[in-house]
C-alpha cells in the first residue's frame, strides 16, 4: 500500500466519521463542530485528487465563512445558558432503511457496476493559473452572474434579518 | 487495491447519504442546513474526481469553485431566514412550521 493510499483512506475515514456525528448527535453543537472535521477531510480529499486552489477556497470559505455562519445561527437560535441544546430527530427508522437502500443503490451503481472511462491520473501540477484562465475565458459570464449573486444575496440576507428590529422600533 | 475514481464516488455517495440522511430527520432548521453542505461537499468531491480521471481539463474544478460559491450565498440567505423564524415562533422546529406569513 502506498503513501498516497494510506493518506486517502485517512482523510475518507475522517470525512465520513465526523459526518456520521454530524447527522446523528443530538447536541447542535457538538453536529457544528464535526462539521468542520468533515469540511477538513473533504480539503484533504481534494488536495489528493490534485485540486490545490479548491482545497484552499474549502478552507477559506467553509471553514472560515460557512461554518461561523452556521454557529451563529446555533447561537442565535437557541438558548444556550438557559434551555438545553438537544434537537430532536423525526422519522428515524423509515428515514435510516430508505437511505440505506439509497446509498446501497448508488454505490453499487455508480462505483462498481459502472465502467468509466479513466484517464491515467497526470502528475498534480498547480491549478491556479488554469482555473484564472478558465474564469475569465470560458466562464466570464458565470463569474460575472455570481458576482451579481453574492451581492444580491448579502443586501437580501442583512434586509431579511433586519426587518424584525425596524418593526420593534415603530 | 490502488485507491482510483471509484474510491471517491464511494466516499462521495456515503457522504451524500449522510447529508441526506441529516436533511430528513433533524427538526433543528440549523441541522438542515448542515446536511444540505454535506450534500454539497459531496457533490463537489464528485466533480473534483471527474475533473481528474476523466477528459474534461480543469472545467471540474472551475465548476466546483461556482458551487463553493453558491453554497456561500444560500447559507447566509438561510440563516437570515431562520433567524427571522426564531424571532416569530421562539424556535426552529421546521416540522412545526406551517405558516407562511402571520
Amino acid at each position: 500500500m502506498e503513501l498516497y493510499d494510506i493518506i486517502f483512506y485517512l482523510f475518507a475515514a475522517i470525512t465520513l466519521l465526523s459526518a456520521f456525528i454530524v447527522v446523528t448527535s443530538k447536541n447542535i453543537v457538538h453536529s457544528a463542530f464535526n462539521l468542520l472535521f468533515t469540511f477538513f477531510g473533504v480539503t484533504g480529499i481534494y488536495v489528493l485528487l490534485g485540486a490545490d486552489f479548491i482545497a484552499v477556497v474549502q478552507l477559506l470559505v467553509y471553514i472560515g465563512g460557512i461554518l461561523i455562519l452556521l454557529l451563529f445561527g446555533v447561537m442565535l437560535t437557541n438558548r444556550i445558558t438557559s434551555v438545553d441544546i438537544r434537537t430532536g430527530t423525526v422519522h428515524i427508522i423509515p428515514a435510516v432503511i430508505g437511505i440505506g437502500i439509497l446509498w446501497g443503490a448508488l454505490t453499487a451503481i455508480i462505483a462498481f457496476k459502472t465502467n468509466w472511462i479513466v484517464k491515467p491520473a497526470d502528475s498534480m501540477e498547480p491549478t491556479t493559473v488554469g482555473l484564472g484562465n478558465l474564469l475569465l475565458t470560458d466562464y466570464v459570464l458565470v463569474f460575472e452572474l455570481l458576482g451579481i449573486l453574492l451581492l444580491i444575496a448579502l443586501i437580501g440576507a442583512a434586509s431579511i434579518a433586519r426587518r424584525e428590529f425596524e418593526e420593534l422600533k415603530d | 487495491m490502488e485507491v482510483g475514481l471509484s474510491h471517491f464516488l464511494v466516499v462521495s455517495t456515503a457522504l451524500f447519504s449522510l447529508g441526506i440522511y441529516g436533511v430528513v430527520t433533524r427538526k433543528n432548521a440549523v441541522m438542515v442546513l448542515m446536511g444540505i453542505e454535506l450534500i454539497l461537499n459531496a457533490a463537489n468531491i464528485n466533480f473534483i474526481a471527474f475533473s481528474r480521471y476523466g477528459n474534461f481539463g480543469l472545467n471540474g474544478q472551475a465548476i466546483a469553485l461556482f458551487v463553493i460559491v453558491l453554497a456561500a450565498a444560500e447559507a447566509a440567505i438561510a440563516l437570515a431566514i431562520v433567524l427571522n423564524i426564531y424571532k416569530t415562533y421562539n424556535h426552529v422546529n421546521v416540522d412545526e412550521i406551517e405558516d407562511l406569513k402571520e
